[in-house]
């Protein structure tokens, strides 16, 4: 058409990309992996959270890296460097409440990121793979919380830390050597405060941007999956190209830019006017600095762990000569553990829940519902009523994997459709 | 058709609205880079002296009541960790200050990096007496040492720098021909009182 045309006009910037271009291939990814990675077209806002995840991870990243130039690791210093940071320094207390806010909206993304692909079958073939990365990074990501969480140095930092890092000593025959050689000390004390430093701030953020870095390689793959739950591979045109995609780039990129519009609003509202988030983001203990005499009232972790701690406790009684610590430290590890069985439990013939039968629907709904009460349970005293409803729900939270085999077999589902609605 | 949807870069037709898009397109630019230039603001203010920095780089009281004509004062004070030079001067040394017969790269300071405006004369001090010189070498930051009549060309003596030989005279001008650049640096100050000197 007017190809001819164009071929004398190559501009400047043309002759520039195509020096590049035979010595990188920059052209090839900017298209594979923007320009001409087809997005499903039916993408909803539930497929805003990746995006967002990578946003909060640059946030800790510079947030965290201007904290460490202020910084000090050790006993004397740490909670002292951090009341410096928020008076002193220019700035610092923003610097501050971005990476402790951030920490938080961290997981808020990545739960909701995790949800969006439970309810769509995102974690069915081809994406088990990918579903396997993502994990590894949640894993991942909890561990980091865990480490960067004991750096304040503050009273709820140091007993948590005690506390999780003992849950090691219900292995059995390594258990208390395994506490011993994890702290470093016969006790919860500067020595371990200096090497979680180490894995909070160059460790594990290396393994996180890795890990990214290849949940997207995965996911490019085999292209994005979406509501509907079918594979828009499928049906392509004469060009090869999806029916019901679109070009990543500009539209899932304007579309990202939009939800991150509101996304900070949210975000920097709470940073200036509730950081502290009535002592669930910053914790009250932790206004007073570590005191190896001095245990809180309830010791409890961050609002993001707290459902898989109340299943922890849940367990109270010993089975099989196995104590009861031992059994909790089992509940709490298969609960993370569990989803990563999903891409094999699931055998419904559809992926999405709009198509899924009734059973899923609701065995999906009392999931969401056990997760919310566990956490809200991880929060509260171990009373005895507390205790037994965590018992309750730890099974409910269980069933929705350990009965998904029977409950996708037996159910009746709705035709996919041919093209996404 | 995949491609049915308009694509922004393609050259096979003008999108339409194309003027309504532009505008919203450079809006959301302008407004998305003055909010970034805000948001990079504070990164940039962090590394700036923190309050505690400049409390310790706050203004030094120095006393030189005890100070003897002819002599500098010390122990040596240090202002925002800088030695200060303090050197009573003598008639004779001022005179010869004047009346100077070395060889000067800069004899009306017109290089010298630090100088508050009162400095802009001979003797390079809002006093005559009292020279207030931060004892640093201009050439690579070692201290100078006060040397006598004997050891220095000049009648009044002046700054021997060991490191690599640079000469100042009483009033911190560097002589022509050495290491060091400028004239040795005079810190803002002022006379709280007849014998109390404030540095910074």
């Amino acid at each position: 058409m007017a190809e001819a045309n164009l071929e004398d006009k190559k501009t400047k910037i043309d002759e520039a990309m195509e020096w590049v271009d035979a010595r990188f291939p920059a052209t090839e990814t900017w298209e594979y992996h923007l320009s001409k990675y087809w997005a499903p077209k039916n993408h909803n806002y539930y497929y805003v959270f990746g995006f967002l995840g990578i946003v909060v991870l640059v946030n800790q990243l510079l947030t965290g890296i201007w904290l460490t130039m202020n910084y000090v690791p050790t006993d004397e210093r740490a909670f002292a460097s951090v009341e410096y940071i928020m008076r002193d320094v220019n700035y610092g207390w923003l610097v501050r409440y971005l990476h402790s806010t951030g920490a938080s909206a961290f997981f808020v993304v990545t739960y909701i990121h995790m949800y969006r692909a439970l309810a769509y079958g995102s974690y069915k073939a081809p994406r088990e793979l990918l579903w396997f990365v993502g994990m590894a990074i949640f894993l991942v990501l909890m561990a980091e919380g865990f480490f960067g969480y004991l750096l304040p140095w503050g009273n709820m930092s140091y007993w948590g830390a005690q506390v999780i890092v003992s849950l090691a000593g219900a292995v059995p025959v390594v258990g208390p050597d395994l506490v011993e050689w994890a702290r470093g000390d016969f006790l919860m004390s500067e020595v371990a405060l200096n090497r979680f430093f180490a894995l909070h701030v160059v460790l594990l953020p290396l393994l996180l941007v890795a890990l990214v870095f290849v949940h997207i390689v995965a996911l490019h793959h085999v292209g994005s999956n979406n509501p509907d739950g079918i594979e828009i591979k499928k049906k392509k045109d004469n060009q090869g190209i999806p029916l019901d995609g679109i070009p990543f780039w500009p539209y899932s990129i304007v579309k990202d830019l939009f939800a991150l519009s509101v996304f900070l609003f949210i975000f920097l509202a709470i940073v200036f006017f509730a950081p502290e988030m009535g002592g669930y983001f910053i914790e009250i203990p932790n206004f007073e600095k570590a005191n190896p005499l001095k245990t809180p009232e309830h010791i409890a972790p961050v609002w993001y762990y707290t459902p898989f701690y109340a299943m922890l406790r849940a367990a109270t009684f010993p089975l099989f000569g196995m104590s009861a610590k031992f059994w909790g430290l089992v509940v709490m590890v298969s609960a993370i553990a569990i989803p990563l069985a999903l891409p094999w439990l699931d055998k419904s013939p559809v992926k999405s829940i709009r198509y899924k039968g009734v059973l899923s629907r609701w065995a999906l709904r009392l999931f969401v519902v056990s997760f919310f009460v566990l956490g809200w349970l991880g929060v509260m005293p171990a009373t005895k009523t507390y205790t037994i409803m965590a018992q309750f729900f730890t099974l409910i939270y269980f069933a929705y994997f350990v009965l998904m085999p029977w409950y996708t077999t037996v159910e009746v589902t709705r035709p996919e459709p041919e093209r996404v609605t | 058709m995949g491609s049915d949807i308009p694509l922004m870069s393609a050259s096979m037709k003008e999108p339409s609205n194309k003027d309504r898009r532009y505008f919203l397109i450079q809006t959301t630019a302008a407004v998305g880079t003055v909010g970034a230039g805000l948001a990079i603001w504070p990164f940039l203010s962090y590394w700036s002296p923190s309050e505690k920095a400049k409390a310790l780089g706050a203004p030094v009281k120095i006393d030189v009541s005890k100070l003897q004509p002819g002599e500098m004062l010390t122990p040596v004070v240090a202002w925002r960790g800088k030695p200060v030079f303090i050197v009573r001067r003598t008639e004779a040394m001022l005179k010869s200050l004047k009346e100077t017969t070395l060889s000067l790269a800069d004899p009306n300071s017109e290089n010298s990096e630090m100088q508050p405006d009162f400095a802009v004369n001979p003797w390079r001090s809002s006093n005559p007496e009292f020279a207030v010189l931060l004892g640093l070498c201009t050439h690579l930051g070692c201290s100078p040492k006060l040397v006598s009549v004997a050891n220095f060309e000049d009648a009044s003596g002046g700054f021997f720098c060991p490191c690599h030989g640079s000469k100042f005279d009483l009033a911190g001008r560097v002589v022509a021909g050495v290491p060091a650049p400028t004239n040795m640096e005079v810190p803002p100050y002022r006379f709280e009182s007849e014998n109390v000197i404030v540095v910074g």
